[in-house]
């Protein structure tokens, strides 16, 4: 056999793949990454947000470097039903100052900027490459990739496949379950150049200030969302919805994100704006449940590829996941390299450093998210219901007396077409998930 | 969702077309096409959900009840093969190294 040529070879250098070099190259192994696209970032789509507390281990003062658009200071969660919303709008100027918590930043920028910090730690980094397949010895165990260059045979003691939600290699591998619509969603993203001063005047900061507008009820009843971000000089929005959803649905994608664009809550922001670009990407949002297994004899999964993106409601956070099982998976790989085993055991104490971090903890803990968050009721009943207690507490009614009490929230319930049982079932289940 | 912007003028714009739409975003088109659609099965398909599901709106059904598909402008999403009934219909690789989509704003 022919003796590897690199300790390992990552695939995709986005934010998993970027970290997992990044400590690898930091622990003196030999390790390159394997990129398609002909940069780093230039095949990622996300909303979006990065929330960088991840990074504070491994870059110090990561926020003096990274490439920002506008840091989050206003976080708000609206509901919408009809022509109505209401938002819970959260600000603090605290997020708008180091250390600060989330940024709105550009893929094709951010993943440059994190590859980089690899490439400079001593990672090798090859653009413009497929890892077409995966390479394996007499044995049968993985030990390496086939690319589409030729003579582009790269042979590793690991592979580190962090190549998407698509992940062939993971298929390859035998360890990525079979693809499965149900446990994927559709982004569909539009960027609109805006003016850097009206956006601060619109949304209401000062500039490299940003807002995280997150929408439930605004996709015509297909399980999902909307989000609206702000960027220096352009404004993302767009919608995730359910993949069964929307197949089962007959509407193109598209039409959701004019629905969103139109709504009277949201149109007023964007008056004016241009479309720079239109994007779509898949997310794997099955959670802990929908995962792959890890590893395997040469070979361990990271990122989007084993379904790492955390979609819990209220937490929509998929950079910070793939950068956090990235490192494990660096880390893991290294030590496994240190004690000559490079077996599923060997690479085990991948799994085991997932587990006790945030990555696996969180989505352990969330596990029944997903499926509480796209449920019918709280996508299609709940953003009215819970419009019309709110119409009907702040609507003046005189002479009429102001409703109130028991009576009126149940018939509220009742005309959206919730009962009691049901209501206070979702309540207890949001409680165990959430609480 | 019914409803419409204010009549205040306030964020009513025409929509653009879906050839502008589709001309924002940078392809480096290969010679090769990496996803391939098995137009007999697709005859066989009754719900063709790739048609509209598919974000770039690369298939179109034919007159004779097939599918004609452009990988010119694909995303590279994974969402045809995810919502396709028929397992074979749409064969589905990557672009060679390089080439396809190049997102500047994702």
């Amino acid at each position: 056999m022919a003796e590897p040529i690199l300790d390992a070879v990552v695939v995709g250098a986005g934010p998993a793949g970027s970290a997992a070099a990044l400590a690898l190259a930091r622990a003196g192994r030999s390790v390159a990454m394997v990129e398609r696209g002909p940069f780093p970032g230039s095949k990622n789509v996300y909303g979006g947000v990065v929330y960088g507390r991840v990074l504070d281990t491994i870059i110090p003062r990561w926020w003096e470097e990274v490439p920002v658009e506008r840091w989050v200071v206003r976080r708000s969660t609206m509901v919408v039903d009809g022509d109505r919303s209401l938002a819970i709008d959260y600000r603090t100027p605290a997020w708008g100052a180091a250390p600060y918590n989330g940024m709105t930043t550009v893929r094709a920028e951010f993943d440059r900027w994190l590859a980089g910090t690899a490439t400079d730690a001593g990672s090798g980094l090859v653009t413009s490459t497929v890892a077409t397949g995966l390479l394996r010895d007499e044995r049968g165990t993985i030990c390496g990739v086939r690319t589409d260059r030729p003579g582009g045979d790269l042979r590793a003691r690991v592979v580190i496949a962090c190549d998407g939600v698509n992940s062939f290699l993971a298929k390859e591998a035998g360890i990525h379950p079979k693809a499965d619509a149900r446990h994927h969603t559709l982004g569909v993203k539009e960027v609109r150049a805006l003016d850097p001063d009206r956006i601060d005047e619109r949304f209401g900061v000062a500039r490299n200030h940003g807002v995280d507008v997150e929408i439930l009820g605004c996709t015509r009843g297909i399980p999902g969302g909307g989000f609206l971000y702000t960027n220096r000089d352009t404004v993302s929005v767009g919608v995730v919805v359910s993949l069964t959803g929307l197949a089962a649905s007959g509407v193109r994608p598209e039409e959701l994100v004019a629905d969103v664009r139109a709504h009277p809550a949201v149109a007023p922001l964007l008056a004016g704006s241009e479309l720079v670009e239109y994007a779509a990407h898949l997310i794997p949002e099955g959670g802990y449940d929908a995962m792959p297994e890890l590893v395997t004899d040469g070979m361990v999964v990271a990122g989007d590829a084993a379904a790492m993106t955390l979609a819990a409601g209220i937490w929509l956070e998929g950079v910070n996941f793939a950068i956090g099982s990235g490192l494990a998976a660096g880390r893991a790989v290294d030590a496994a390299i240190a004690a000559g085993d490079t077996s599923a055991a060997g690479l085990a104490r991948y799994r085991r450093e997932l587990e006790a971090s945030f990555v696996l903890a969180d989505h352990k803990r969330f596990r029944k998210a997903p499926s509480l968050v796209l449920s019918d009721r709280v996508q299609q009943r709940y953003p009215g219901l819970v419009c019309d207690l709110v119409e009907g507490l702040f609507t003046v009614d005189n002479p009429t007396p102001k409703p109130g009490g028991a009576s009126f929230a149940l018939s509220v319930a009742r005309r959206n077409g919730v009962r009691l049982r049901e209501l206070a079932a979702d309540a207890w289940r949001a409680a165990r998930i959430f609480g | 969702m019914s409803s419409t912007p204010d009549s205040g003028g306030a964020g009513r714009w025409p929509e653009v077309s879906f050839e502008t739409r589709m001309a924002t975003v940078e392809f480096r088109v290969g010679d090769r096409p990496h996803i391939t659609v098995d137009g007999d099965t697709c005859r066989g398909c009754t719900t063709k959900a790739c048609v509209h599901a598919c974000p770039a709106n690369l298939f179109a059904p034919t007159a004779d009840g097939g599918i004609l598909f452009n990988y010119e402008q694909c995303f590279e999403c994974g969402t045809c093969y995810m919502v396709c009934n028929h397992a074979g219909a749409i064969t589905w690789t990557y672009p060679d190294g390089g080439h396809g989509v190049v997102f500047r704003h994702g």
